[in-house]
């Protein structure tokens, strides 16, 4: 009986009935189940925020947006990206370009400190920046004798947004110049090419999908930051509040709809970015091989 | 063009890579740097490019320094290992990037640049894959485009670092020959790295073998096969039996073998390492004077050769012998037989294992009929 059961020649014995195939429903399952995660925990937050924002009609939506005082803090949101962006874009490739390129001490810990961005909370960052640039904090003195504003101005929120998007570039560029390895600039510089005439004609090309994609992760979380910009700002209305900062503004002065209206723009700059995002992962993935 | 090394020394950490070298390679010759992993020949190959520099001791190309050149003007072609093909580049853009990049006094015209990159890929016969990706390439074909590349801005010398060592065998040999081909046509000066022994003796001109930093021997490829200058070259080229041996009054006995020194070197009493390659040893199936007793171990009868192990009286040391099939054939060996053997030829090193100095070579004239072997002194040579 046994060896008859072990012989795989043997036909199974057929179940009658009702039966589920465990290698469709697991998968099923599965699906179902992050699909209703991803409903509960993102996609209904961001419906009710649009849904909040229009409560009042279109009218209103648009008045919100149009208000000077929202405008001014799209138009520093903006501000800090374009400053902090192209900041950590040149870091970025630097840091990448010497730690995939060459070998010198210390590159580990170079690596390490590139991360802690990550691992510090922003409030702690902010209040880093209060200690050096504040009027009782480091160079506090030194810069108010020189009429110098850092801290409670637009200054202080560039250099924080500058800092909690350090990593985001050098990360996404480090591990792809390591595995490409240094061989092609060097057959580059074999046949004569110029260090610039390398950059741009063989790394830049090598790394454009994903120094995009860095570019990218950049730009979403610099438009997003909230608090280390928060404790530097001085909450300045129409000087020193960029767009996060103005929506909790709003919302603790219970104009909900003006401030989902503007949730909904921050909400909106996310959701594109995740779409070039995801049309730029596809030319990483060709860069990769 | 001549390259001339002198006292190269390169250190890497507490690694001394490369440990006073000194070489000349002559203009049109074809040099392989032949040796084990870590032996130094590739970092000599990327200093010669000048992609490495050297502690001390430098490479003068043509009589100039090279290191002070600039890159620009050195021209040098450079083939490396896993082709290093721009990955986001056709096939065509990868030959032509040598002379885009020139500056614009010297780049040739669109035109100019198209006929060359065109005579360049009928040379290594990928016309009809100009267009193509490196990714869409195999590695005989990624090598060959390498290779086109290095040679389009006509380089006064052309290096190459492991040219066939990610290629599978049958490739491999085509582009060997296909290589040697090409340098007997253009002769350009070329040094290639390999640790293929076979690689070497068979492309080269001259072979330079490496072991440890050092430069163990220069020579032709027959020169380092037949006469090496160290029991290093000896081990690292082909198969070698060692044996220990004692040199007294102008002989050395390697077991219950005498071989007869022509010239003693004036040390009475010297302890040696003798070295046999499996195909200069004779076999008889009778006992002879002078000869040593061993059994046999195993027969491989594969191929043109007949691969015997055997294990040698009295101290029961293995060895190889390599007969031909109608050597064999005629002789009836087999597993168990017992066989008298005489080496044909050797190459004795003599003094401490560490530090083996004066060589000699003992051929016997005519083996069949000489019981006594005849032998011809080598010289002094002090090799470290």
């Amino acid at each position: 009986m046994a060896s008859a059961a072990l012989n795989p020649a043997s036909p199974l014995p057929k179940r009658r009935g009702l039966h589920f195939d465990a290698r469709q429903i697991v998968p099923l399952l599965l699906t179902a189940t992050a699909l209703a995660w991803i409903g509960i925990i993102l996609v209904m937050p961001l419906a009710a925020v649009l849904v909040e924002a229009l409560r009042a009609g279109i009218g209103a939506y648009f008045r919100a947006i149009a208000d000077p005082e929202a405008l001014a803090a799209l138009r520093l949101t903006a501000l800090a990206t374009v400053l902090s962006v192209p900041a950590n874009l040149l870091f970025g490739l630097c840091a990448a370009w010497s730690i995939a390129k060459f070998d010198f001490r210390g590159k580990s810990v170079l690596i390490s400190l590139i991360e802690v961005p990550f691992s510090v909370s922003p409030v702690v960052t902010g209040l880093s920046y209060v200690l050096l640039f504040g009027a009782s904090g480091w160079f506090g003195p030194w810069l108010v004798s020189h009429g110098v504003r850092i801290i409670f101005a637009v200054p202080a929120i560039v250099l924080v947004t500058i800092f909690v998007t350090v990593p985001f570039i050098a990360r996404e560029l480090i591990p792809l110049m390591q595995a490409q390895g240094r061989e092609e600039e060097e057959a580059a510089h074999l046949l004569g090419a110029a260090g610039l005439q390398i950059f741009w004609r063989v790394t830049l090309p090598n790394i454009r999908w994903g120094l995009l994609y860095g570019v990218i992760l950049c730009s979403a979380r610099a438009m997003g930051e909230f608090g280390a910009v928060s404790v530097v700002s001085g909450h300045i209305r129409g000087v020193t509040t960029t767009l996060p900062l103005y929506v909790e503004i709003l919302y603790n002065d219970y104009n909900s709809v003006a401030a989902f209206a503007c949730a909904s723009l921050l909400a909106l700059l996310a959701l594109v970015t995740l779409m070039i995002k995801a049309v730029l992962e596809r030319g990483l993935l060709k860069e990769m091989v | 063009m001549s390259i001339a090394i002198q006292n190269v020394c390169k250190r890497f950490g507490s690694f001394l890579a490369l440990d006073d070298v000194s070489l000349v390679i002559e203009p049109g010759e074809l040099v392989a740097l032949l040796g084990p992993s870590g032996s130094g020949k590739t970092t000599l190959l990327r200093i010669i490019a000048g992609l490495d520099f050297a502690d001390r001791g430098h490479v003068m190309v043509d009589d100039e320094n090279a290191a002070t050149r600039d890159m620009r003007e050195r021209s040098i072609g450079f083939v490396f290992q896993h082709y290093a093909l721009f990955r986001h580049m056709t096939v065509f853009e990868n030959v032509a990037f040598g002379l885009r990049v020139k500056s614009r006094r010297e780049r040739p015209s669109r035109k100019a640049i198209e006929k060359k990159v065109q005579e360049l890929l009928a040379l290594i016969q990928l016309e009809q894959f100009a267009k193509r990706y490196p990714h869409q390439l195999s590695g005989g074909q990624r090598q060959r485009v390498a290779l086109a590349r290095a040679l389009a801005i006509e380089p006064r010398v052309l290096l190459l670092d492991e040219p066939f060592g990610a290629l599978d065998a049958k490739v491999r040999k085509d582009l060997r020959r296909w290589l040697r081909n090409l340098h007997d046509e253009i002769h350009l000066t070329s040094v290639f790295v390999t640790h293929d022994q076979e690689e070497a003796l068979e492309v080269a001109d001259r072979v330079v073998v490496f072991n440890q930093g050092k430069i163990q021997q220069v020579g032709t490829p027959k020169d380092v096969y037949d006469r090496p200058a160290t029991p290093f070259v000896y081990g690292f080229l082909g198969h070698a039996n060692r044996f220990d041996s004692e040199i007294s009054d102008g002989y050395a006995n390697i077991g219950t073998t005498r071989l007869a020194l022509a010239k003693a070197d004036g040390r009475p009493q010297a302890n040696g390492v003798a070295y046999v390659r499996p195909h200069d040893i004779e076999v008889s199936m009778g006992a002879k004077p002078n000869a040593t007793k061993a059994t046999v171990e195993h027969v491989a009868t594969l191929g043109a050769v007949v691969r015997i192990e055997l294990i040698s009286e009295p101290r029961g040391s293995p060895l190889d012998v390599h007969l031909t099939r109608e050597e064999f054939e005629h002789l009836r060996i087999e597993k168990g037989s017992v066989v008298w053997l005489t080496p044909k030829r050797a190459r004795i090193f003599a003094g401490s294992d560490k530090h083996l100095t004066a060589l000699y070579d003992v051929e016997r004239a005519n083996s069949r009929s000489g019981s006594e072997a005849e032998a011809a002194f080598d010289g002094m040579s002090d090799h470290g």
